[in-house]
């Protein structure tokens, strides 16, 4: 089966460029760049809309085990597909949390339901309690990409270093939600005017670095593989640049929420617009988005948290928090493109290339060789976002009503394809 | 008259001609009170349900003798050792209420947001009587009615709001409607107590209470909350009453003829002296009691108003045949 993309705009986030051309496929593999038209090849006339590489989403929350009702490996696939996303990176903080090979095992056969590429984090600690570390070799051996308690902090800081020098003998890579557990405790927001008015429970932008502050201390120590999951605040910024300087193996990611929307977002106490950590100030954001054009923030993530409409129906600071992202990753990217903040390239480096190579995964990439996990959008097609039309189970997003643009044409993993 | 809010949620939403419209109702049931026979048959027939998911025992009296004067049928719901306990949700107890067909629901929440939340699940008018530490505008009202009477104004004058700011909906609300009338505001407090961001909000912040109050008009002290803190915003109570507890000593700092408020309970000798709470030239705090009452009466009155005004017109539509 070959595949012929004509006429495309094709995004290259290794080569850092945007440019028309077309793109052969064969054998679920991209076998060449302006080549010819191979006989029997099925020719995709792409009318010079972008076909880029899919998404790499990294940090998914899916419901199964324990919330399916929320989402499962099928529905969070269906949505994947049409958000372009080709590759989720499963989040393990389910209930219970993956954390024995045996849960491991078990959502990799569930996994077989998505139409997309999925691999698996695994938790750090057992039930994800910060006590006891799980058997990190075994896990690896299984397929797990990658250790994280998500956002409970391992508040134990000998214990997190045993983890780090014990995932440091096997090269296995540690996430951290960098946040002081002491000081953020009971936030639902940060910090600030817009908090004190509307008196919720709030935390200081302080948290994040001192939480920053002692992981790198500890992957210094330690010398273990590192990755923030979510930089949402300028202060922090030194930290990375310092640890980077010196030589540790340590990156950095964001969510696409912190560098679209801000505190103020939440007006008269939206629960769609909770999250942790809380939505941050306009300066905030506007750093972490020059963050990402200057590789100081490596990856952007959906951070894809589906919540059902009873956890959201409360009071604001005791609503459940996170939203569900993988069909709006693309369009809310869209508009930092529109607003001449980061080029496609550059988004698609953060979205796609670094996180699958931080991985160790072959995927992010237009070369000979790469898989053909490809996404094929209209960056200016415009929409209305309606919540009930998303194909996630929840419908928790804080886009809904919002005027957007960039839709999916089409998705392709390993050249079948998935989506349009 | 302006108001013409389906509910009272917040001095936030109104603007200063609300509020005077507001306050010279309630100036009427100030005399009404004063009579032998206090009633009036503006609420009859109307149903008023008292929510309080929070302790309280003088503004739900106050709500409840409001709506007694009245006319209106009260029912008090002690929230705490209701449904809520079995599991029931937020709006789940609004829907069971509003099946109930109440006019008036009176509702205190100990999360912020928690009441514009049930507002908009319910057919009937709302008063906010406190959520979490976001408003309280019922006190913030009567504190303006109080000073207006006693100061003659509502403007330009220096108000002193003094204590634990942080945890308090009452200095929220009381900042908001005192800045829409154009007075000037300063907040006295420990940095622990004091929240993040206030200065951008257009009042002067001071830790040292003696120069906070210098030349004030109106001191406003406010109840140290021990309840909603846990633990580690003040070192003793003594130190606290030392440093910003209000004395005759620090008193004398403000206008020969500044008065003294407090929204009640006081914790006498942790924020306030005694002998200040009861001095009569001085402290306003039974006046303010007073006016709580008043004040809740033409809240109430108000938004029953526009209760029937938009039933009526809701009935005057299409019609049946329409």
């Amino acid at each position: 089966m070959i595949l012929h993309f004509t006429n495309a705009r094709l995004i290259d986030p290794e080569a850092q460029t945007d440019s028309l051309g077309s793109l052969t496929v064969e054998n679920g593999q991209i076998a060449s760049r302006d080549g010819d038209i191979a006989k029997g090849a099925e020719i995709i006339d792409c009318a010079g809309k972008c076909l880029a590489p899919g998404i790499v989403d990294w940090g998914v929350k899916i419901g199964e085990p324990g919330e399916r009702h929320k989402e499962s490996f099928r529905s969070a696939g269906l949505a994947a597909a049409a958000g372009g996303v080709t590759t989720m990176i499963v989040r393990p903080d389910t209930l219970p949390p993956i954390d024995t090979p045996e849960d491991l095992e078990f959502v990799t056969r569930r996994a077989a339901d998505a139409p997309v590429n999925i691999r698996h984090m695994a938790a750090l600690t057992k039930a994800r309690e910060g006590r006891e570390m799980v058997e990190i070799g075994f896990l690896t051996d299984l397929g797990a990409v990658a250790f994280t308690d998500g956002v409970r902090v391992v508040a134990d800081s000998k214990l997190l270093g045993r983890c780090m020098s014990y995932a440091k003998g096997l090269g296995a890579l540690i996430v951290g939600h960098p946040q002081d557990p002491g000081l953020s405790k009971g936030a639902a927001a940060t910090s600030g005017k817009f908090a004190s008015l509307y008196g919720i429970p709030a935390v200081s932008p302080m948290a994040e670095v001192m939480g920053l502050d002692r992981d790198l201390a500890l992957v210094a120590m330690t010398g273990c593989r590192w990755h923030a999951d979510q930089i949402t605040v300028a202060a922090a910024l030194p930290a990375l640049r310092r640890a980077r300087a010196s030589g540790l193996d340590v990156t950095a990611g964001t969510s696409i929420h912190h560098l679209t929307l801000n505190e103020f977002d939440v007006g008269d106490y939206r629960t769609f617009f909770r999250f942790t950590p809380p939505l941050r100030s306009e300066d905030d954001r506007l750093a972490m988005v020059q963050a990402v054009a200057d590789g100081e923030i490596d990856v952007i993530a959906s951070f894809h948290t589906p919540q059902d409409e009873e956890s959201k129906r409360l009071p604001f600071e005791v609503a459940a928090p996170g939203a569900v992202g993988l069909q709006t990753l693309l369009p809310a990217a869209m508009r930092l493109y529109h607003a001449g903040a980061l080029t496609l390239p550059e988004l698609w480096r953060a979205m796609s290339l670094n996180p699958a190579a931080r991985l160790g995964l072959p995927a992010g990439r237009l070369a000979e060789g790469a898989p053909a996990d490809l996404v094929l959008f209209d960056p200016d097609a415009p929409f209305v976002m309606d919540r009930f039309g998303l194909l996630s189970k929840s419908k928790n997003t804080p886009f809904d009503g919002a005027r957007m643009q960039g839709k999916v044409m089409g998705s392709w993993v390993a050249g079948k394809r998935v989506f349009g | 008259m302006t108001f013409r809010a389906r509910h009272l949620l917040g001095i936030e939403h109104l603007n200063p001609q609300d509020i005077t419209t507001l306050l010279d109702l309630s100036e009427n049931y100030v005399q009404l009170n004063q009579r032998t026979v206090k009633h009036s048959d503006t609420l009859a027939g109307m149903t008023q349900i008292n929510m309080f998911f929070e302790n309280s025992t003088r503004t739900q009296s106050s709500f409840e003798l409001a709506g007694k004067r009245l006319g209106a049928d009260v029912m008090n719901m002690s929230m705490q050792t209701s449904s809520v306990k079995k599991g029931e949700t937020l709006i789940d107890t609004a829907l069971t209420l509003n099946a109930m067909h109440p006019d008036l629901l009176i509702v205190r929440h100990p999360h912020s947001g928690a009441v514009n939340l049930l507002a908009e699940k319910v057919n009937c008018a709302v008063i906010n009587a406190g959520d979490g530490r976001h408003e309280h505008p019922t006190q913030a009202l009567l504190d303006a009615l109080t000073i207006r009477r006693s100061k003659g104004r509502l403007h330009r004058l220096t108000v002193a709001i003094c204590g634990d700011i942080a945890h308090s909906r009452v200095a929220r609300s009381n900042l908001i409607l005192l800045g829409k009338m154009e007075n000037r505001l300063r907040l006295i407090g420990p940095r622990t107590l004091m929240p993040a961001g206030v200065a951008d909000l257009g009042c002067e912040v001071y830790e040292d209470m003696r120069e906070g109050l210098r030349d004030a008009d109106v001191v406003m002290m406010l109840r140290l909350q021990r309840e909603r803190m846990d633990g580690g915003f003040i070192p003793s109570e003594r130190e606290y009453f030392h440093r910003w507890g209000l004395d005759a000593e620090k008193l004398a700092l403000a206008k020969p003829d500044a008065i003294v408020m407090h929204p009640g309970p006081m914790n006498r000798g942790v924020e306030i002296d005694g002998t200040i709470a009861d001095d009569i030239n001085r402290s306003v705090i039974q006046d303010q009691v007073e006016m709580g009452v008043a004040v809740r009466m033409a809240a109430m009155d108000l938004l029953a108003q526009n209760l029937r005004a938009e039933r009526g017109r809701a009935l005057a539509g299409p019609g049946l045949w329409g």
